[in-house]
């Protein structure tokens, strides 16, 4: 019998399928409509959510957030041109940030390619340099070949964006289907082979330290090594920081967790960052905002780097070895040959910058001695009436380092942040993502009052999906951190950093939302309480410290033992 | 550092857009490409590249690495000049009556291994295989009299070795696939 022939639109969707994709973000278009047609026959059999988000660059975001907190691959379906260039600060971040996420865009058809057709843009020139990725698709007998490496690509090794450019006649032509799933790649290794000498070699630089210390990074997360690190860092009795994208994997009360590294991370990890003399950076890729000045970046230290990515080894700092591989498995193998070990005199070390920080920063954030709310208030409080299963998504900038500085996270993947490209605009959708991706955590997005604004059209989406996001404003009338740059160093000209908000609880009342103002330091807790309360999505403004600063901060370019307190 | 002539060898396999996934690895560590040629390999289906650039060592290491972490290309390598046997091809328009009133043209021919592909009454082109110097040196000479029109090729290169290095990633790449099908059977 011969097979049943469907469109490659149909076929897009049934290789979605076979991937076990269940959600989708989107934004229909001309040069994606027969995809969209294909959603629409087969509402009942495949049963996709999808969510139709009021901008691609939300699409893209909320992808993200999906797969941040699943750890499953984003999946985002937009049109060609306008809709395409939309996507793709969402796909830069989640190449910055090794996300995972399969971006579908339209295209014209294959013989008006080149020709300046109606919406047509060169997505793959636009994006082959922000993808892991990026391949145009001109006939429908090619998709699922090419979606199947979509997925394994985004997935597998160092994880990161896909952008699939499907023409539109490929979307139309008729194939018959038949999917395999993508499992090896001829010029693709996604995880470099165990090298047993150099395990050895970690192993005995860890067993001779003294002083050693560890920074952990998003890889452990991607890897799923979370127990493994635990197993690792306990033998060895070894202290460890994390780096923002590193946040939750060690929760805030476990013993050997030193705090945050970098820029506007803890005083005494960026410190002993200095002082050790074995650093073991693990799963992570040694960014500006972790190293500072980066020649005096641990330069009595020994570093042992573990990566899945060979081009991260000597890439930034200069290694003495250097673990390929996933950590997943790397790890183990070195903890199998560490001694025993205890360093109870280095660990205790770090209490005396820890205690000196809580004095000089901590206590003024959260017991200031004027009557004006700080931003660490909220997130403390936040923090301190929620429990396990709460996720924390951030916008960028002082909102961002206050929610990473003051939630206490217990659990991996709880916390979902734009680290690498530092995208404004990226909480709300993320936040959306997140809780479609975790529908078994509360999620909490905290945006600043200038971040919300970039993307604040997604409240449409909270709206029609009933998506039970938690928004939190922290609202200072001001694009907090460049203001702030302006105060320290630029001799406090605030060029276009002073900011006129709308009414932001009339706002997320228009689109059906519950919300609430809070301006004084008693009602805090309670309007905190009633929000977490609430079963569905809730804007939660408040009014802070204008010209407040986060500390501790290394200036850009400052080696990180010059950490600044204070002003 | 000190900047050396590289030569960076890439394999891939034949996809839609790989030369500008090349080049602007390029780009973002701020190095200018020198030459880049672009043919097939000895082996099936499997495109070879070569560029040169000067940079330090360093860089061009941190280079190949990102180039190699695009997913369509298999392998890629850099070289000295020790480690390569290497050509570069330039081609030489000049007046044909510069060659008829002396004989230095010829001479030079002679001199430089050249040889002579076409004649015409106004014009004579020339072919020159060679490095890059012995190239600039027959230019010098050949244009104290006249040259119409010149073009120098990217160069090539192969290495030591006794087949493509390619091979022995080939080899353990195909064992990861028989991996890979065992396990799913
Ligand atoms: C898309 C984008 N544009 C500009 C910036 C630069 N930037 C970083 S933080 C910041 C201020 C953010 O202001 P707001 O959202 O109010 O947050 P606050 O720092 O006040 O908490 C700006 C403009 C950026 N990170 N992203
Ligand atoms: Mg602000």
């Amino acid at each position: 019998m011969e097979k049943k022939k469907i469109t490659g639109a149909e076929a897009l969707l049934f290789a979605f399928a076979e991937e076990k994709v269940d959600t989708i973000f989107g934004y229909p278009g001309g040069a994606i409509i027969p995809v969209f047609d294909a959603l629409y026959t087969h509402k009942e059999k495949l049963a996709f959510n999808h969510i139709l988000t009021r901008h691609e660059q939300g699409a893209a975001h909320a992808a993200q957030g999906y797969a941040r907190v699943s750890g499953k691959v984003g999946v985002v379906i937009v049109t060609s041109g306008p809709a395409a260039a939309n996507i793709v600060t969402g796909v830069a971040d989640a190449m910055l940030d090794s996300t995972p996420i399969v971006v579908v865009t339209g295209q014209t058809s294959v013989a008006a390619l080149g020709s300046d057709a109606f919406q047509e843009t060169d997505v793959l020139g636009i994006t082959q340099a922000v993808t892991k990725w990026s391949y145009q698709i001109r006939r429908a007998e090619d998709i699922p070949w090419a979606v199947a490496r979509a997925f394994y690509i985004a997935r597998e090794g160092r994880p990161g964006p896909v952008v699939l450019d499907l023409s539109k006649d490929a979307q139309n032509q008729l194939m018959e289907f038949s999917y395999e799933k993508c499992r090896y790649i001829r010029s693709y290794q996604p995880e470099p082979k165990l090298r047993q000498d150099k395990i050895a070699e970690a192993a005995q630089l860890i067993n001779q330290a003294r002083q050693p210390f560890a920074v952990i990074g998003q890889g452990v997360i991607l890897g799923k090594a979370e127990q493994e690190l635990f197993d690792f860092l306990n033998k060895a009795d070894i202290p460890a920081a994390s780096t923002l994208l590193g946040l939750a994997v060690m929760p805030v009360d476990y013993r050997l967790n030193m705090g945050m590294v970098g820029m506007h991370g803890n005083v005494a990890p960026n410190k002993k960052t200095n002082e050790c003399d074995v650093l073991i950076a693990i799963g992570m890729r040694f960014s500006d905002r972790v190293t500072g000045k980066l020649s005096e970046y641990a330069p009595q230290a020994k570093v042992i780097h573990f990566d899945i990515d060979p081009s991260e080894i000597n890439k930034n700092v200069k290694v003495e070895v250097g673990v390929l591989g996933n950590v997943k498995k790397t790890l183990p193998a070195v903890t199998e040959l560490l001694n025993k070990a205890e360093h109870k005199e280095w660990i205790e070390s770090f209490e005396e910058h820890k205690s000196c920080e809580d004095r000089e920063v901590v206590s003024k954030d959260l017991h200031p001695d004027n009557g004006i709310l700080t931003m660490a208030e909220v997130v403390k409080c936040l923090s301190d009436n929620t429990g396990q299963n709460t996720i924390v998504v951030t916008d960028v900038g002082q909102n961002q380092i206050t929610a990473a500085r003051y939630f206490s996270a217990f659990n991996t993947r709880k916390i979902v942040t734009s680290g690498g490209l530092g995208t404004m605009g990226f909480g709300l959708p993320a936040g959306i993502g997140a809780a479609l991706g975790s529908p078994e955590s509360k999620t909490f997005v905290v945006s600043g009052d200038g971040g919300i604004q970039m993307t604040i059209q997604e409240l449409g989406t909270i709206m029609e999906y009933k998506i039970p996001v938690k928004v939190i404003i922290l609202n200072n009338n001001y694009l907090g951190m460049v203001r702030q740059w302006q105060e320290l160093f630029y001799e406090e000209r605030y060029s276009s950093t002073s900011i006129q908000n709308p009414d932001f609880v009339a706002l997320a009342a228009a689109y059906g939302i519950k919300g609430r103002k809070v301006e004084q330091r008693q009602d805090l807790a309670e309007a905190v309480r009633e929000m977490i309360a609430s079963d569905s999505a809730y804007v939660l403004e408040v009014m802070v410290e204008k010209k407040g600063i986060v500390y501790p901060m290394v200036p850009a370019g400052k080696c990180i033992t010059e950490i600044m307190l204070k002003n | 550092m000190e900047n050396t002539l590289y030569t960076v060898t890439v394999y891939s396999e034949n996809q839609v857009g790989l030369l500008n996934q090349v080049t602007i690895v390029f780009t973002r560590r701020q190095v200018n490409i020198e030459s880049l040629t672009v043919s097939r390999s000895a082996i099936p289906g499997i495109h070879k590249f070569t560029i040169t650039a000067y940079t330090d060592k360093e860089t061009i290491r941190k280079i190949v690495l990102q180039i190699e972490k695009r997913i369509d290309v298999l392998k890629a390598y850099y070289y000295t000049d020790e480690d390569i046997i290497f050509q570069e091809i330039a081609l030489y328009k000049v007046p044909t009556d510069s060659l008829m009133s002396n004989n230095e043209t010829e001479t030079l021919v002679r001199k430089f291994n050249a040889r002579i592909l076409e004649v015409t009454k106004e014009y004579t082109v020339i072919e020159q295989a060679g490095h890059k110097a012995e190239i600039d040196a027959m230019f010098e000479a050949l244009n104290k009299n006249k040259i119409l029109q010149f073009v120098r090729s990217g160069r090539v290169a192969i290495t030591r070795s006794p087949v493509e290095r390619l091979s022995n990633f080939l080899e353990e790449m195909e064992a990861r696939r028989k991996e890979v099908v065992n396990e799913n059977n």
